[in-house]
């Protein structure tokens, strides 16, 4: 191996390191068999049955489920017709169009966080709960699919869609016949990272969640005030795993949407 | 009455006029070609017929209807794409039946079409398969039996040739000729091959910067080009400046600097003193040997300035007394026999008063 080859490895093993040596350490201590996280005593699983008899913390992962089913399910809707729209039209004042939509995306959590929470209160006067954290999340997940859809459009052949009319299909049966089966993979993929964003956002749902409504996150975030007890590493490995899980699927139906920016 | 009746219809992006003011008149059952260089607005006038552009001025009627404001989906005119774009999540049979299944057809009376469609373009192996595992060849064919299978007042096909490589291009070509005869349904082809034009079409129309220059049959778009620009683009050609001494029923007398009196065919609309151009086909001007001047209305001197051996034929570059340079065309009939002529050799080249066409500037 050439000594160019040697700094490269090593270089590339120590920002793997950096990124996953902290969540291993989670993982790890979420099997061990000892209040404190401190040094390993042995292995158990007794921290996972502990956070299937723990009432609250169920009681939050079902809201975070019907939260992230529910946005993601809209925000998909949504965010597929603002990405075939996006695509359409790409020329006078709907130029502006696309930076409207996807500015949620960049845009910091916490003003988006403020800004809602505001709305909400001063302007809608919606008492805050699962309903207001529903559409927030809905609102920072249309961004994503929209970018994900429309670059998945962009990769295909226009004739194709004139093809459809062509041969005597309306819009709306160009939509379902050709359209929806070729952008498929997109729209599944802009679900699964919405899903992810819904299910792990903390700093957006702090604003609007209110008082009687708590999520994971919410939760996992209130018992490290105490002390991070095994019970939060053994959540934390859980909803790791599962968003792992749902962005690999992702990337796997989309690999040009996530790997490419608008 | 016309099958396809275009009436002064223009359609402008921007400042370019992409259409400007053309008419024309397809008649059914006709093979009809668009031909022109890219740009040239053949596929905007194309995309009109469809109903994907609509015209700003002018109007279209099929079978004496109107068909402003008709949406592509309700016109019985169908595309076979340059890209073809065959649906890529639709087998072949799914493909052609498309078309029928928005028109709503029987599903029984689809499987029978579809065959009969597999059948005609000579796939019917390939009912399964997936666009992605044919070859360009077979794909375009599958993009014909879709646009066929519903039997459209109007096929258009938009360089359906672009894609596919010269051998290929030629075999299909007749394919096309056969397909059309055989469906008996009107073809409206762009190319931008005056070759292709040439050999599928009843009637050509020649067309540049939006405008159409000349339309006609085949050969007299090859044998009486109207202007230089129908002469320059099909096929080659070779312009000599000249002016116009006298022109009455007997013919045109020309007279081009340095060489001498040039005598042409009568022309209309012609006056002396004009200036224009002579344009004469490669294969319309012979070199001469020996007692073939006589027979010949215009001869002159000229030396071999170069030539381009293609195979079938050889193009000798003459150089004549006044500096112009034409071409001519030779067969290369005798086996083993590459060329009749090496650089430098003085030669007569000589034509007809029939071959050439005056045009005027």
């Amino acid at each position: 191996m050439r000594r160019g080859n040697v700094w490269l490895w090593t270089a590339a093993l120590a920002v793997y390191a950096f990124l996953y040596l902290p969540l291993a350490v989670v993982v790890i201590f979420s099997f061990n068999d000892s209040l404190l996280n401190a040094a390993w005593v042995g292995f158990t699983t007794r921290w996972y049955t502990t956070l299937f008899e723990d009432a609250d913390m169920l009681r939050a992962g079902g809201n975070s489920l019907f939260i992230a089913f529910s946005a993601a399910g809209v925000a998909t809707v949504l965010g597929t017709m603002a990405g075939i729209a996006l695509q359409r039209w790409q020329s006078g004042v709907l130029r502006c169009l696309p930076f409207l939509v996807l500015t949620p995306v960049a845009m910091p959590e916490i003003l988006l966080g403020v800004s809602l929470l505001l709305f909400f209160r001063q302007v809608l006067d919606l008492t805050l709960g699962l309903v207001s954290i529903l559409i927030a999340h809905i609102t920072f997940s249309i961004g994503f699919v929209a970018i994900v859809v429309r670059v998945r459009l962009a990769g295909l052949d226009a004739s194709l869609f004139e093809a459809a009319r062509d041969l005597g299909a309306g819009p709306w049966q160009t939509f379902r016949r050709v359209t929806l089966p070729l952008i498929l993979p997109g729209v599944l993929a802009g679900f699964l990272m919405s899903f992810t964003l819904s299910i792990d956002d903390f700093v957006i749902t702090v604003f609007v969640a209110g008082v009687g409504v708590t999520t994971l996150p919410l939760q996992i975030y209130s018992m490290i005030k105490v002390a991070v007890s095994p019970e939060v590493n053994a959540v934390s490995t859980l909803l790791m795993a599962l968003t792992l899980t749902l962005i690999a699927a992702a990337s796997k139906l989309a690999p040009d949407a996530l790997k490419a920016k608008p | 009455m016309a099958l396809l009746e275009i009436r002064r219809i223009s359609r402008q992006f921007g400042d370019t006029k992409a259409v400007d003011d053309v008419s024309l008149s397809i008649e059914a059952g006709e093979f009809f070609t668009l031909v022109g260089p890219s740009g040239c607005g053949k596929t905007t006038l194309l995309r009109l017929i469809a109903g994907f552009e609509e015209p700003d001025a002018g109007e279209l009627l099929l079978d004496g209807r109107p068909l402003t404001g008709i949406p592509p989906e309700k016109r019985p005119v169908h595309t076979v794409f340059q890209s073809y774009a065959l649906f890529p999540h639709m087998s072949v049979a799914q493909n052609i039946a498309f078309p029928l299944q928005m028109a709503g057809t029987a599903s029984d009376e689809v499987r029978r079409r579809v065959d009969e469609a597999l059948e005609l373009v000579h796939l019917a192996e390939k009912t399964r398969h997936f666009p992605h595992e044919l070859s360009g060849g077979q794909r375009q064919r599958v993009a014909l039996a879709r646009a066929l299978v519903n039997k459209p007042r109007l096929l258009l096909l938009d360089e359906p040739m672009a894609a596919l490589d010269a051998k290929l291009r030629q075999q299909i070509t007749g394919e096309l000729i056969a397909l059309q005869r055989a469906v008996g349904i009107t073809f409206v082809f762009v190319t931008h091959s005056q070759e292709e034009a040439l050999a599928v079409s009843h009637r050509i129309a020649v067309m540049n910067a939006g405008r159409i220059e000349q339309v006609g049959v085949p050969d007299q778009i090859y044998g009486y080009p109207q202007n230089r620009f129908v002469a320059d683009f099909i096929g080659t050609v070779n312009l000599l400046p000249v002016e116009v001494r006298a022109a009455d029923q007997g013919g045109l007398r020309m007279f081009a600097a340095g060489l001498g009196e040039i005598a042409g065919a009568p022309a209309t609309a012609t006056a002396v003193g004009q200036r224009g151009v002579l344009a004469l086909r490669p294969e319309q001007v012979r070199v001469l040997a020996g007692s073939e001047r006589q027979e010949m209305d215009n001869h002159f001197r000229g030396t071999v300035h170069d030539y381009l051996y293609l195979g079938d034929v050889t193009v000798y570059k003459i150089a004549l007394d006044n500096g112009s340079v034409i071409e001519s065309l030779l067969a290369n009939s005798l086996p083993g026999r590459a060329r009749f002529l090496e650089r430098g050799d003085a030669v007569e080249v000589g034509w007809q008063r029939e071959a050439g066409v005056y045009l005027r500037d």
